[in-house]
């Protein structure tokens, strides 16, 4: 492998486990903060490149398209946390898991009602078409490193909310002890749907801007929902940092895998879960350090 | 078991194994084998119901003992020969177990919703692995093209080309599974489980070592579900990837929820409408996927004790409704 190939490989993987870590740290919030296990969550992936899909042909403009989705994912969540997943928070972990279990069910099948099961393309939009020249013989997309930007923005634009802001600070507190936080007057139930809306509209923006470099199928949200378990096991529940280092460690493990160990690779994120999980049981950055 | 119950047991077992004298078409070969795979699924829920609930370890990655076993049949099949049944029998149950120690020493190191995530995903190692390796056929699977045959000092005692005794050898298979797992779990073991269950902290500072406990309630319900599977891959003749996906993981977990929590018979009456309510979903709907995510989004909000439970509350409900209403001035509970 010469310099240029790996440093494609590189980019590669930085935008794999960029695009990774959109989607599991919507999930790694709620788990934290709500203590529910949402399997539904990558349904919502799935739900995010169909709706790139479908949105593209109708506006035809990408900017339009993202912005339209941003804004039917949060009101998505909203309805969502309202109509079924309040009712979740006092339940036991084996009802969670079978109640989104469900509703996977529902969702793949409503997509296969109002869209078919084929399989579809999206165009990448014109103005972020076309590569830059890497060493002397090698391109890599422009949109590649466009998607990388956004979510490196997402990622930064979280931590300083999280990190910085009234609102974060009152995510953060109400992780800790519910009860507390609701005494001193704020409204937890409220501050829960938009935390909840907030992951949906991270897991439907992945999906959007995958949509146009994977091709849009049927059940695609199943294998991104069990990588991005694997994040959060990696990682530690309830960590945002540590579901970003576990993303790019996954994106880096899952993409020089396939380079080295085509046969194997599938498997290899999950021996390297096993490893941490005999060093770190409780994932690398356990919530609250 | 009390004698009671071991009764109740003995004449719902008498009565399902008569299905193959009922008239036709019920004892045809279409219901048969229909009651077949429930039986089998229900040894599945059964030895899931071991874990969940009993043990209290919510396992999502179930399916991997399954479908290990049902590979490992094909892997002792040789190829133009009838195997030996106890062979196959015994060797994919073996690596169900096998398979189970290894998981579950890595997967108790957490718990909680770690666990759920943990356990679901050492299955999708388990369908990668099944998946990539050339040897087991990729994603389409392969065929098993003979059944094995069973013998007892060179007598064959049961035929499994004939669907009526392949059906009452698994029906005699469930009950002694449905026997071992009563015996486990009146013994100290089992005891520990269900301690372990509702309470590990304290069975802890009683001086049990829990995490070995748990391992262990891990192999024995991986090696139940390995017999599953054995059964299952003898039955339909192929195995594929498809064995290992967290969907088989999650119905079994929904047939113990519709028949109810920690009860062995609620394994089988759960497996039995689950299987039932797939196949009429199937009857009248091209998208029944939809209706059966809707049916344990229901179950789960409206029944959460399963359907006995249901059934139960929903009478105590009535009855203390008639009872306040004053309909029923004779009513013995209608004095506060």
């Amino acid at each position: 492998m010469d310099l240029t190939t790996f440093l494609i490989q590189c980019l590669n993987s930085v935008q794999y486990g960029l695009l990774l870590f959109l989607v599991a740290s919507g999930l790694t919030l709620i788990f934290g903060i709500m203590g529910v296990i949402n399997l539904a969550h990558g349904s919502f992936y799935m739900i995010g490149a169909y709706m790139a899909f479908t949105l593209a042909s109708l506006t035809g403009n990408f900017a339009l398209t993202i912005l339209l989705g941003l804004i039917f994912a949060v009101i998505f969540g909203y309805l969502l946390e309202w109509g079924f997943f309040s009712f979740l928070y006092e339940r036991e972990h084996l009802l969670q898991v079978l109640m989104t279990y469900g509703l996977i069910l529902v969702f793949e099948e409503l997509r296969s009602i109002l869209v078919g099961d084929e399989v579809y393309g999206v165009a990448v939009p014109a103005w972020l078409t076309g590569t830059i020249p890497i060493g002397n013989d090698m391109t890599y997309p422009i949109y590649r490193l466009f998607m990388s930007g956004i979510c490196v923005l997402v990622a930064v634009g979280m931590y300083f909310m999280i990190k910085k802001t009234r609102i974060g600070m009152m995510v953060r507190a109400g992780a800790t002890n519910r009860e507390m936080v609701q005494s001193l007057g704020i409204n937890i139930s409220l501050l829960y749907r938009f935390v909840f809306a907030g992951g949906v509209a991270l897991a439907i923006l992945a999906g959007m801007l995958a949509a146009p470099t994977s091709s849009v199928y049927p059940g695609m949200g199943n294998s991104v929902l069990i990588l991005s378990f694997v994040v959060v096991v990696i990682g530690g529940i309830g960590s945002v940092k540590g579901a970003f280092v576990a993303a790019l460690l996954i994106g880096f493990v899952d993409t020089f895998g396939k380079v080295f160990w085509q046969e194997g690779a599938g498997a290899l994120i999950y021996v390297l879960m096993a490893i941490v999980l005999l060093w770190k049981p409780e994932g690398l950055f356990k919530q609250g350090s | 078991m009390t004698t009671k119950t071991f009764w109740a047991w003995l004449i719902a077992l008498g009565l399902i194994a008569l299905l193959p004298f009922a008239p036709e078409p019920w004892s045809g070969t279409y219901y048969l084998s229909l009651a077949t795979k429930i039986l089998v699924y229900g040894i599945f829920a059964m030895s899931l119901q071991l874990l969940v609930g009993y043990t209290g370890l919510v396992s999502l990655g179930h399916a991997a003992f399954f479908s290990a076993a049902a590979y490992m049949v094909y892997v002792l099949t040789p190829e133009y020969e009838v195997a030996n049944g106890w062979w196959i029998l015994l060797g994919s149950m073996a690596a169900a177990a096998l398979l189970a120690l290894v998981i579950g020493a890595l997967v108790m190191r957490t718990r909680g919703i770690y666990f759920i995530m943990v356990t679901l995903a050492f299955a999708q190692l388990v369908y990668f692995i099944f998946h990539d390796v050339p040897f087991f056929g990729g994603s389409d699977g392969t065929y098993i093209y003979m059944r094995p045959e069973f013998s007892l000092f060179g007598w064959q005692f049961v035929d499994l080309e004939n669907s009526a005794q392949f059906y009452w050898f698994v029906l005699a298979l469930l009950a002694i599974t449905l026997g071992l797992l009563h015996l486990i779990l009146r013994s100290r073991l089992g005891h520990a489980f269900i301690g372990i269950k509702h309470n590990e902290q304290r069975m802890r500072a009683t001086g049990f070592a829990t995490v070995r406990y748990k391992i262990a309630s891990f192999v024995i319900g991986g090696a139940f579900a390995g017999l599953a599977g054995c059964l299952f891959a003898i039955q339909y003749g192929f195995v594929n990837p498809e064995l290992a996906s967290w969907h088989k993981s999650g119905d079994a977990l929904m047939m113990i929820i519709l028949g109810g929590l920690g009860s062995m018979a609620g394994a089988v009456v759960g497996a039995f409408a689950f299987v039932m309510l797939g196949e009429w979903y199937q009857d009248i709907s091209e998208h029944w996927t939809l209706l059966l995510g809707l049916t344990i989004i229901a179950v789960v909000v409206l029944m959460p004790n399963g359907l006995v439970g249901g059934l139960r509350d929903l009478l105590r409900v009535w009855h203390t409704r008639s009872a306040r209403g004053g309909d029923k001035p004779a009513s013995k509970d209608a004095t506060p």
